[in-house]
């Protein structure tokens, strides 16, 4: 089993009103967050990504955690505090050109000894490139060609050098880049750093099929995961890759409790926190596409129907068809009598593994048993704290099973994930 | 000008390429142990070596005061990214950040990105300008007290304290605020070579920190001079920029052939100011030029680090103490504070409040 630990970030996972919640920006919370992964031997530490500040009906939305720093600037200080843990940036591929980001990369790689990732996201929307130069020229169909041809001519400057240590010029004339010259890092320890992505579409499979090491899901229960899990690793054959190429993570939260009953009831209290009357408004809003702060949290869902094509919301991705959305809803509201902050709470938590540590491990393992996922990135709802008791109480039942490591064999995060360095094509 | 006015000092740690984190830390301490104000670390696409920001952030939790300086390029990177990296640093660093805004001119550089022909010197800097300019808006564009953490009302942040910045520069445009909340300096410290032309306007309106190259303290008092003439045409108080001298510095063969008169016949090395001679010398020789009130302090770039760091700290910066021209001890925590810069205060929340108040 793989693990790794999310940076919780700019959602509403975080319960910032919590009393142990702590800064979100401050370098020591990323710092205790990085080492007590480290302690708990996870393969890596996870930095989500967002290039504008989302807005909720034009203003900027204020209800959840906003604001963080830049990825790589803060990997590459962790690197300093930690030995062997993984460290994972997500940086977007349209807003970026191949010689910085791949320059910048394999520096990474350099300065944390092998350790070096990239989740490749893909939002193209115009909103966000209101911040750039670019920006919002890319048509959505287009956002995958590109990133696909950004991470081939990354590892072309990649491999411009020979592993021993000559630099040979390069050049790449392609549909979105036309590159020449040289590239100025040697070869990394990882000889690439390792691909990552994130995102669900067909072109999303397909991409992460031919070019990622490992890929970022949403689908967490049993059986979304393992429909998934097949679809994405029958994938690979036709690019000459083998299933453990392609390492399945989903992001999960997790609640724990002495006893399985504890552990509910502080999962029903941390849904509650995270989903405030306030909150409650705004995501319906967010499947609904309009101005829906006259309706009561505890009253039941607005009779009509979403607004397709929205742009109430803004910097944060719209999953699935509003339509469906709001139909789905609506049955769970139906069957249960659910109020709206219920219907909300009910609807939206990501999988969540809740129970006693034991009843957790047993619920993680029967997960990877049954071909739903390699492993997980887990995302705290606590910042820094959050990931302790998962360390210290789950991570040792797991590691007397055998399920997972007690101690880093080797110290790049390929070698953790028990995948061979790329074959230098020079 | 007094001659008791502080003496600024800063190093470079460059040098031949290094890849891995110990040779740049080793030098940085060895920085922090002369209490030197910050060390810089110059980057270009297009010669060896790896990112400059990156491997300073990768030695700031292993630093305790030392300022940290990496020169980014505006001339390829995206003014938000130059923004949101250089904020981080800051971050990371607990207020220690500033970054050396360079450009870049050849076309070799321009093809690595494929985006842009190469450019002459002067549009070059007028955009570097811009992207100060526009990374200072964004560094304002969070308000200190922007996240309040309201329980009664649900909100994280207050975002009447949150701005966008709306600039339209001849280049690019930026929409804000920043993704990064304001860093702990307010801003962190901008430093520019205002020696050519091209760089001086940027210098003037945007650098907190202006690097001369020049061979005598007159030549160096002249571009101050012609600087602080120009930041005080933009309305800034000349007394908030630091002037340091650019110098090469050679001191291998410091017991047999000292050279240290520059006045009495430099040479430069590139474009570069360059003094060899031993440690006692090139303490006279910055004893002089600050005497003379021509510049505030020097940016020293030792032509071997491992070895001519050493002799500057532990000979030429010990004589400086020695002599209570150097401070022993940093007596503060930030670079702003190490070179008696005062944290700004952001535009918008001035403007806020001054609005308010009529
Ligand atoms: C689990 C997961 C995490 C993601 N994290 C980010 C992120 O941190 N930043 C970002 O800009 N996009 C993120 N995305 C968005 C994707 O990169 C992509 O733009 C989006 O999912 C739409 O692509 P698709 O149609 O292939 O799903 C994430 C997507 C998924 C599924």
């Amino acid at each position: 089993m793989h693990l790794a630990a999310h940076f919780p970030g700019v959602n509403n996972t975080t319960v910032w009103a919590d009393a142990r919640s702590e800064s979100q920006i401050d370098f020591s919370s990323f710092e205790h967050l990085a080492r007590t992964a480290e302690r708990g031997k996870f393969d890596f530490f996870f930095l989500a990504e967002g290039l504008r500040l989302r807005e909720h009906n034009g203003r900027i939305h204020d209800l959840d955690v906003v604001g963080r720093p830049e990825s790589l600037t803060v990997l590459n200080a962790l690197a300093a505090v930690t030995d062997r843990l993984g460290l994972a940036a997500t940086v977007n591929a349209t807003f970026n050109e191949p010689y910085e980001l791949a320059r910048r990369l394999a520096t990474l790689d350099h300065l944390s000894d092998g350790r070096a990732a990239w989740n490749v996201v893909t939002s193209s929307d115009a909103f966000t490139g209101e911040n750039f130069r670019r920006g919002g020229y890319l048509d959505r169909a287009d956002r995958y060609t590109r990133a696909a041809e950004f991470v081939a001519t990354a590892r072309e400057l990649w491999d411009s050098w020979t592993p021993d240590g000559e630099s040979r010029p390069f050049a790449h004339h392609g549909r979105h880049f036309a590159v020449s010259g040289e590239f100025t890092v040697p070869r990394s320890p990882q000889g690439h750093p390792v691909v990552i992505q994130a995102g669900d579409s067909d072109e999303g499979r397909e991409f992460a099929a031919g070019a990622a090491d490992i890929i970022f899901t949403r689908h967490g229960t049993l059986e979304a995961g393992r429909e998934f899990y097949a679809d994405v690793k029958a994938r690979l054959a036709k690019y000459g890759r083998r299933p453990a190429d392609l390492k399945i993570m989903p992001g999960v939260t997790f609640v724990l409790g002495d006893t399985d009953e504890e552990a509910q009831e502080n999962a029903a209290e941390i849904r509650h926190q995270q989903i405030s009357p306030q909150n409650a408004l705004l995501a319906l809003e967010q499947v609904w596409g309009r101005d829906l702060s006259g309706y009561d949290p505890d009253g039941p869902l607005p009779a009509s129907d979403p607004v397709p094509d929205s742009d109430l919301v803004q910097g944060r991705v719209r999953h699935g068809d509003p339509l469906a959305v709001a139909a789905r809803w609506r049955a769970v509201s139906e069957a249960k009598g659910l109020s709206i902050r219920q219907t909300v709470i009910e609807t939206t938590g990501r999988q969540s593994f809740i129970g006693s540590p034991r009843t957790v491990a047993a619920q993680l393992t029967a997960f990877t048993e049954a071909g739903a996922a390699d492993g997980f990135i887990l995302v705290p709802h606590l910042t820094p704290g959050g990931l302790d008791d998962f360390v210290d109480r789950v991570v040792p039942l797991l590691q007397e099973s055998g399920t997972f490591r007690s101690e880093y064999t080797g110290s790049t995060l390929r070698s953790h994930l028990g995948q061979a360095d790329p074959v230098w094509k020079g | 000008m007094t001659a008791n006015r502080p003496l600024h000092l800063a190093a470079e740690i460059g040098g031949p390429p290094h890849y891995d984190a110990g040779h740049y830390l080793a030098l940085a301490r060895l920085a922090e142990r002369g209490t030197l104000d910050f060390v810089t670390l110059g980057d270009s696409f297009a010669r060896p070596g790896p990112d400059a920001l990156a491997v300073l952030s990768r030695i700031a939790p292993a630093t305790d005061r030392v300022g940290l300086v990496p020169t980014v390029t505006t001339t390829h990177t995206e003014p938000f990214h130059v923004s949101s990296a250089v904020a981080t640093l800051d971050w990371v660093s607990r207020g220690r950040a500033g970054w050396n805004a360079e450009v870049s001119t050849t076309e070799a550089e321009a093809r690595l990105f494929g985006r842009r022909s190469a450019a002459p010197a002067a549009a070059l800097w007028q955009e570097a300008g811009e992207t100060a300019d526009v990374a200072a808006r964004l560094w304002d564009s969070w308000e200190d007290d922007a996240e309040i953490r309201d329980t009664a009302t649900g909100r994280f942040i207050d975002r009447d304290r949150l701005h966008y910045v709306d600039f339209e520069g001849s280049t690019f445009s930026v929409r804000g605020p920043a993704i990064v909340p304001r860093p702990p300096q307010g801003r962190p410290v901008t430093v520019i070579d205002g020696t050519g032309t091209p760089a001086r306007e940027p210098a003037a309106r945007h650098a907190d920190v202006v690097h001369i190259r020049a061979t005598t303290p007159e030549q160096a008092a002249a571009v101050r001079d012609d600087v602080r003439r120009r930041a005080a045409a933009h309305g800034r108080d000349p007394a908030d920029l630091r002037f340091l001298a650019a110098l090469t510095v050679d001191l291998g063969d410091a017991e047999t052939t000292p050279e240290p008169g520059l006045e009495s016949g430099p040479r430069f090395a590139g474009r570069d100011s360059y003094f060899r001679g031993g440690p006692v010398d090139l303490a006279e020789l910055i004893t002089r030029w600050h005497r003379s009130g021509a510049v505030d302090g020097f940016h020293l770039t030792p032509i071997t680090p491992a070895r001519d760091l050493e002799r500057i700290v532990n000979g030429t910066v010990a004589l400086l103490q020695h002599r209570s021209l150097f401070r022993t001890f940093y007596p503060g925590g930030t670079l702003r504070e190490h070179l008696g810069l005062t944290r700004p205060a952001s535009r918008y929340a001035l403007a806020r409040t001054a609005g308010e108040g009529a």
